[in-house]
């Protein structure tokens, strides 16, 4: 088991270095200026000599090489420099999100997976019933219902029935509050995206589940023990639905990973001031430090959620670790 | 449900009709009443900040939440900001100063009551400093604002607390350049001690608020300065900032109580959606803003080179029918030449039809538009339009332009960019045909503003090289009356619009606040970036 982590651990070094390479060079060709947009953005007049200051000091007129090698000298030493639009640490940028994108993407987990197994269990368990078509029909409108939309009817279904039931419009707080300092407000604001998001990400899963349980549920050794006699519960909980996994830890693994960096219309809607949105505004932004940082991260994030995965399988599956 | 439509449908009215009157008359009623003291003011900004400094930054999204730090020398009015002359002492004391020595020195004599939030007290160093840092940084400083400084010779302190400005020549331009809301006072303290780029993350004003925190992406938070200049001002306990890009979510944030008010501005139908949700809870504030969206020709690429087919783009364009009908739809409304329509130098409608395009016979304008470009050789030419991929008013104004064009036989495609790329074809690249360009400016500074039309402006896109209009500024720029300043305003807007169409102005802009209704005392300026203090706002809670 040590060997093949060791092994998962060092794969993980050139894919980071071959996306800094990649996102480097693919920024640049993008046309725009982070000073043009800054000083000129707005309407008013930009002074020509201004703007080549500005380029001065965000080293922009420097040589593309020596800018590469700023940049991959940073990502080897951890600094990753400052925001060209803010000129704040980018570490502090993104750790001021981190927290957010993180906790909202843990509460969506969570709400796919209580949705995504029981629902996608009982469904393979009783196929071809109303049961089953219940939740094949739930879970399509799910895949199609885009989690962005969704928000926009929760957060609109709010406004509509809380004027309508108490006079005064309510919607979910629009700044957010961190756990620790309260609670409530916290999951009050954050309760709604979790479910939008959580919901989409559920549907995936449990056809997912359900179908992976069908397949298992057709094997032999189920119905060897069956022929045995074992009690259905145990058949289903202790030797289908654990062999079943597999897929459907690879999926939730992706979509964890996507949640990170890829909520970007979602965290718009409720205004949460996650990675989603700042990768939205460091890219409009021209924002090269940011936006390189940012991918960064994302890579890392789904680097090591594969990783993560890659161990689950070894433990839910022995063959894997020994293939 | 007839009921519930009725209840609706009478709501709506009342609503509109309240918010509209209220508009037209701003409040006297409201102004009368007596200020309530504490509370806390929530609005929603939907840009960001990417420093403290106002001397280097240039959008709204830094102005509305830090402008309540600081103190400027002059302001504009606070109790009367619509109007584009109405300027008040802030730091200064009396009246603002007329310019003596014909016109070319100017003394403001600065109050002896006021502290910085550290502590230190404000005397004329501070202001002498913090101009000369915007006027005459020091190489490797940005400063925004510099060129709208030409006419300033020297700032200085003749004693503790009054600071002298000398002209190189008289200018009706110097005045409402100094009461730009992007010229904090700092302390000399500060910029001697600290550098001059401590306040791009640091904050030491005079303002009506103290800093408390800024969070990123999420908010920036004041509380009230107990020892403000202005006393008994001002009237909150402090204010939260709350950033919000996406306009839906803004006006939600309004319905749901999450904030109070936005400053910048709603299209029509979103007035409208929040009227007739809150009824009387919603107050709207309406007037004209200091915006503009332009058409600019290419003049490097033929046939824009030629006078007769950017004459004929203006006159396709039916600019009185446009102000009745898109108004509905987005944020422009009124027709106007060169200058903000409510300023005395600007055209009236007798003198606007007289240009090209502005005609109230919109046929014969389009006939003549045909008959130009026959005569160019260029009937039924194809071009392409370089827009921007902001919805409210590009996206809306550049199709309605296709259309006008449509009519005298053009076929446009309109090509939608993100702001990065519409940037680089209008400043870097420029290889546009015709451009859809802008200009949005704070204070209304008619004789600054309207150098947008130089072809030497470093804001003018145009690529076009016009001696004569050149001419015609410097002698606007040069006049001491008014009158004489009109007249040269009207050659200058006839050669730039009319004779030679350098470049075609659409509509102003029309600025929309719905707030909540226990917003009191906050009046609506013709610019997003004026009357941002907050120190004149109570809540009627």
């Amino acid at each position: 088991m040590f060997q093949y982590i060791f092994k998962r651990l060092l794969l993980m070094i050139p894919t980071l270095i071959g996306a800094a390479i990649l996102i480097f060079f693919v920024l640049r060709l993008i046309p725009g200026d982070v000073c043009e947009l800054r000083l000129a953005g707005s309407g008013l007049y930009a002074d020509p000599e201004q703007i080549k200051l500005c380029r001065d000091n965000l080293g922009l007129n420097d040589p593309i090489l020596v800018q590469f090698w700023d940049f991959i000298f940073g990502f080897l030493t951890f600094d990753m420099g400052e925001s060209m639009w803010t000129g704040r640490a980018i570490t502090y940028e993104i750790g001021l999100r981190f927290q957010l994108s993180l906790q909202v993407a843990v509460m969506a987990t969570l709400v796919a997976i209580f949705i995504a197994i029981p629902l996608g269990t009982i469904s393979a368990v009783k196929q071809n019933t109303w049961i089953d078509y219940f939740v094949r029909a739930f879970s399509i409108a799910g895949i199609a219902m885009p989690s962005f939309w969704l928000g926009i009817i929760i957060i609109l279904g709010l406004l509509i029935s809380t004027q309508a039931m108490f006079g005064e419009p309510w919607m979910p707080p629009i700044q957010y509050v961190s756990p620790f300092e309260d609670l409530w407000a916290n999951l009050s604001q954050l309760i709604w995206p979790a479910v939008a998001t959580g919901y989409r990400y559920s549907a995936v899963a449990t056809r997912m589940t359900r179908s992976a349980l069908l397949e298992v549920l057709r094997e032999d050794y189920i119905r060897t023990a069956r022929a045995k006699g074992l009690v259905e519960k145990l058949i289903i909980n202790r030797h289908a639905l654990k062999n079943s996994l597999l897929p459907v830890v690879t999926v939730i693994g992706i979509e964890f990973a996507f949640l990170m960096g890829g909520l970007v219309v979602t965290e718009q809607v409720f205004n949460l001031n996650g990675l989603g949105k700042l990768f939205v505004e460091s890219v409009l932004n021209q924002d090269f430090t940011l936006t390189q940082a940012l991918v960064m991260v994302v890579v890392t994030v789904f680097v090591f959620t594969n990783f993560l995965v890659d161990i689950c399988y070894a433990w839910l599956d022995p063959r894997i670790r020994y293939a | 449900m007839k009921y519930a439509a009725l209840k609706y449908a009478t709501a709506f009215a009342v609503g509109t009709v309240m918010a509209v009157g209220m508009s037209a008359t701003p409040t006297k009623a409201a102004s009368d009443e007596k200020p309530k003291m504490g509370g806390v003011l929530n609005f929603v900004v939907g840009s960001k900040i990417p420093s403290y400094d106002g001397h280097v930054e240039t959008t709204f999204g830094m102005v509305h939440p830090i402008r309540p730090f600081y103190s400027l020398l002059i302001r504009v009015n606070p109790n009367n900001p619509s109007s584009p002359t109405d300027f008040v002492c802030d730091v200064c004391e009396g009246d603002v100063p007329a310019g003596a020595d014909g016109g070319k020195t100017f003394t403001f004599k600065i109050r002896k009551d006021i502290k910085f939030h550290d502590g230190t007290p404000l005397s004329a160093k501070d202001v002498v400093a913090t101009f000369k840092k915007i006027i005459f940084p020091p190489e490797g400083v940005a400063s925004s604002r510099k060129a709208f400084f030409k006419m300033v010779e020297s700032v200085e302190a003749t004693d503790d607390y009054t600071v002298e400005f000398k002209l190189k020549f008289a200018s009706g331009a110097f005045i409402p350049a100094v009461a730009t809301p992007f010229n904090f006072i700092y302390s000399k303290k500060d910029l001697d001690e600290k550098g001059y780029t401590w306040h791009r993350k640091n904050i030491n004003g005079t303002g009506p608020f103290r800093f408390v925190q800024h969070q990123p992406g999420s908010f920036v938070e004041g509380k009230k300065y107990e020892n403000y200049h202005f006393k008994g001002q001002p009237y909150l306990d402090g204010f939260k900032a709350i950033s919000a890009p996406k306009m839906a979510l803004r006006l939600q944030a309004i319905r749901g109580d999450r904030a109070a008010i936005e400053f910048r501005g709603f299209p029509p139908k979103a007035r409208d959606d929040l009227v007739k949700a809150l009824g009387d809870k919603v107050t709207v504030q309406e007037s004209d803003w200091n915006c503009v969206l332009m058409v600019t020709p290419n003049q490097k690429k033929k046939p824009f080179d030629d006078v007769r087919v950017r004459k004929a783009l203006t006159l396709a364009v039916d600019r009185w029918g446009g102000s009745k009908y898109l108004s509905k739809i987005a944020i422009v409304k009124t027709v106007g030449g060169v200058v903000f329509p409510q300023h005395p130098l600007a055209a009236n409608k007798d003198e606007l039809v007289k240009l090209a395009g502005y005609g109230t016979d919109i046929k014969a304008s389009r006939a003549e538009a045909r008959r130009l470009l026959k005569e160019a050789g260029q009937e039924g030419m194809s071009f392409t339009l370089n827009n921007r991929g902001v919805d409210q008013p590009y996206k809306v104004v550049g199709t309605w332009l296709i259309d006008q064009w449509k009519k005298v036989g053009m076929n446009v495609t309109q090509q939608v960019n993100p702001s990065p790329v519409f940037y680089d074809i209008l400043r870097k690249k420029k290889n546009f045909d015709v451009s859809i360009d802008f200009n949005c400016q704070s204070v209304i500074n008619p004789i600054a503003d309207v150098t947008k039309f130089l072809g030497s402006a470093g804001n003018n896109y145009g690529q076009y090289d016009d001696p004569v209009l050149e001419g015609i500024y410097d002698k606007l720029s040069r006049a001491e009356s008014v009158e004489e300043q009109r007249k040269y305003m009207r050659e200058y807007e006839t050669r730039a619009l009319s004779d030679q169409a350098h470049l075609g102005v659409t509509l102003w802009w029309y600025k929309i606040n719905p707030h909540r209704s226990y917003v009191k005392g906050w009046k609506i300026a013709p610019s997003h970036y004026l009357n941002q203090s907050l120190d004149n706002i109570w809540l009627d809670k």
